[in-house]
């Protein structure tokens, strides 16, 4: 992927929802994750700058922000593709053959599970449970799940993606 | 996108089919918030507590917990704020009944938490729901948003003595997150990572003031007992599990999916009966009943009611009412590995036996799958788990050490067949 320059700042409208954010918990810090979910939706991933500009708006450290990072796997700490495509490969999954779905997609695109098409289009990963066991194999883009699938469905369904 | 009713219905979910009842008009058309007003206008907050406490409500998060009882833990008065949060974070493998009930009946949950917070006294609720239900949180957020329009949230809700807030909260995945304190760090915008216990949440809860937290299930159950009685809510289920739950059949079954049914209804029933068996004539292998973190069960004991008086027996537990079916294909070393990876990958590593043993285990059990594997091995296993039981921070770690116990319990030839053969004997068995 090109070395995008590192997002820094937040828009008007973001800021206005973390402070709309802030002022549901009794305690402002209580509003990091979802400041964290707003700003990602609006760059993409938390950069080291942009860790530090959420930091000065929670009065805490940007270490500190960064450790929130890294601890959920929701937010990722370096750019990624335009679309993700995650795989279910938990226990329920697996046996309606969820990780044969998962190869499929890797081979068809190119790439293994955490990586990212050269040409930026999807980042491919596999995922534990997502509540949908009983609808497998699945796997979600970005918030949409698609259920049910068999290889050529999840095929079609990442060839689709701009 | 979002899931439809269930096979079979109950009480909880009798109107899902219906999309009408997942808004506040058609909610209050079938009745809904009479049950709140009920409660608040009728009833002592002690009294609401007791009702459900008699009732004989259990907590279906996993834990089990008497719901009532534990609303009577909360301090009365002091000039504290009181906090309810709803446990919406659903991971457990093999569980997706919360998903359900936030989609297709949100009022009903709000419902029940109004009714727990004129018990509790809490002023406020946030809903913790986990970050990747998306449509679940678009659909509650739906509702809260017309609640509060509608006067059943806000100030004296419905013209009442009550005045009641709920937030939704989203989190960013993390399955420790749904242990009640990792969730409250999480809460405070911190890493779920769980907190030493005592203090409990009633005295020192989300952002340090006393709370209540109960699983989504939980609160939408409580409407039905306030509008029935208590002794209707005991006239199903078992005598000491009253009530219905929403089992969740995953795996190598015909019709998989979400079935209310009594507590107590055997197994098999759920299995052969509801959900159609398992495809193509194959044999059952084994099931895990309650969620992946609960000892699996072998084909031979599934004449069991599901109920936790009756699994403990059998050295397993509800949980959360997952019911996972595998057929005789498939190999239990590598249900093993999957197992033991997920529970590798969650720990949140504060306690060493935690951090170190779910490695160890999915170490050796992949060391088993390949062929590599000795007999000295699956005494190491055993060890570890036996190491990991009632020594850590939260229950996580007791939760990854059962699934490999009760594996070595009922398949230990599966592993010896490994060793001895040096490599997995089972090439029909599920891809790993
Ligand atoms: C590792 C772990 C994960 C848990 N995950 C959940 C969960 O996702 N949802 C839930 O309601 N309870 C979960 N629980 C149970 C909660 O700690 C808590 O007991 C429950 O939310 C209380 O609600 P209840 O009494 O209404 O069941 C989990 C517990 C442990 C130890
Ligand atoms: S038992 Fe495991 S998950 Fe729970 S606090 Fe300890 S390290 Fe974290
Ligand atoms: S195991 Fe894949 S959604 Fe639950």
């Amino acid at each position: 992927m090109s070395a995008a320059a590192e997002p820094k700042d937040l828009s008007k409208e973001s800021l206005s929802r973390i402070e709309r954010e802030m002022e549901k918990f009794p305690q402002k810090r209580g509003a990091l994750l979802a400041a964290l979910h707003i700003a990602q939706e609006e760059h993409g991933w938390i950069s080291p700058p942009l860790a530090k500009t959420l930091a000065a708006l929670f009065e805490i450290a940007p270490i500190e922000v960064m450790e929130v990072v890294s601890f959920y796997n929701m937010y990722y700490d370096r750019p990624q593709g335009r679309h993700h495509v995650y795989v279910c490969t938990n226990l329920p999954c697996s046996l309606r053959g969820a990780r044969g779905m998962l190869r499929a997609l890797e081979s068809h695109l190119g790439v293994r599970a955490g990586e990212t098409t050269p040409d930026g289009r999807v980042t491919l990963g596999h995922e534990e449970c997502l509540g949908a066991c009983a609808y497998a194999p699945m796997l979600r883009v970005g918030e949409i799940y698609h259920e049910n699938l068999d290889v050529d469905q999840a095929k079609r369904l990442v060839d689709a993606l701009e | 996108m979002g899931l439809k009713a269930p096979y079979v219905t109950n009480y909880l979910t009798q109107h899902f089919a219906d999309d009408a009842f997942g808004h506040v008009d058609g909610y209050v058309a079938r009745g809904g918030y009479e049950a709140a007003r009920q409660a608040i206008t009728r009833m002592a907050p002690e009294e609401t507590a007791i009702l459900v406490k008699d009732a004989g409500l259990q907590g279906r998060g996993g834990a089990g917990f008497a719901a009532g009882l534990k609303w009577t833990f909360m301090p009365r008065g002091g000039d504290k704020p009181k906090y309810l949060v709803c446990n919406a974070d659903e991971s457990e493998p093999g569980s997706f009944k919360d998903r359900l009930l936030m989609e297709r009946g949100p009022h009903q949950l709000l419902e029940g938490i109004l009714i727990a917070a004129w018990a509790t006294g809490a002023e406020k609720t946030f809903i913790y729901i986990r970050g990747e239900y998306a449509f679940a949180a678009q659909q509650l957020q739906r509702a809260i948003d017309e609640a509060y329009s509608r006067g059943y949230l806000g100030n004296r809700v419905m013209g009442t003595a009550l005045s009641h807030d709920a937030v939704l909260v989203r989190g960013a995945g993390a399955y420790i997150c749904g242990e009640e304190t990792g969730l409250l760090e999480s809460l405070e915008g911190k890493k779920g990572q769980p907190r030493k216990k005592p203090p409990f949440p009633a005295q020192y809860g989300a952002f340090g003031m006393p709370t209540t937290v109960n699983n989504v299930e939980t609160f939408s159950h409580v409407p039905h007992i306030i509008k029935h009685g208590k002794e209707w809510f005991r006239s199903l289920g078992t005598e000491k599990s009253p009530g219905t739950t929403i089992f969740g059949v995953s795996g190598h079954v015909v019709r998989p999916g979400l079935y209310e049914l009594p507590l107590g209804t055997k197994l098999d029933e759920i299995i052969f009966e509801h959900a159609g068996g398992v495809p193509d004539g194959r044999k059952v292998k084994g099931v895990i009943p309650g969620g992946m973190s609960m000892p699996i069960l072998p084909a031979g004991q599934l004449d069991v009611p599901m109920a936790n008086e009756f699994l403990r027996e059998r050295k397993s537990m509800l949980g959360t009412g997952g019911i996972i079916v595998m057929d005789e294909t498939t190999c239990m070393v590598r249900a093993g590995c999957v197992i033991s990876y997920f529970f590798r990958d969650e720990s949140c590593g504060q306690c060493t036996q935690c951090r170190e043993g779910t490695g160890w285990m999915n170490k050796i059990l992949q060391r088993i799958e390949r062929g590599a594997g000795t007999r000295e091995d699956l005494d190491v296993l055993l060890d570890v788990a036996g190491k990991m039981e009632g020594a850590t921070i939260c229950a996580f770690s007791d939760a990854a050490a059962w699934p490999v116990q009760g594996l070595l319990r009922h398949f230990r030839d599966d592993f010896e067949a490994h060793v001895r053969e040096k490599k997995c004997p089972f090439p029909a068995s599920f891809e790993l």
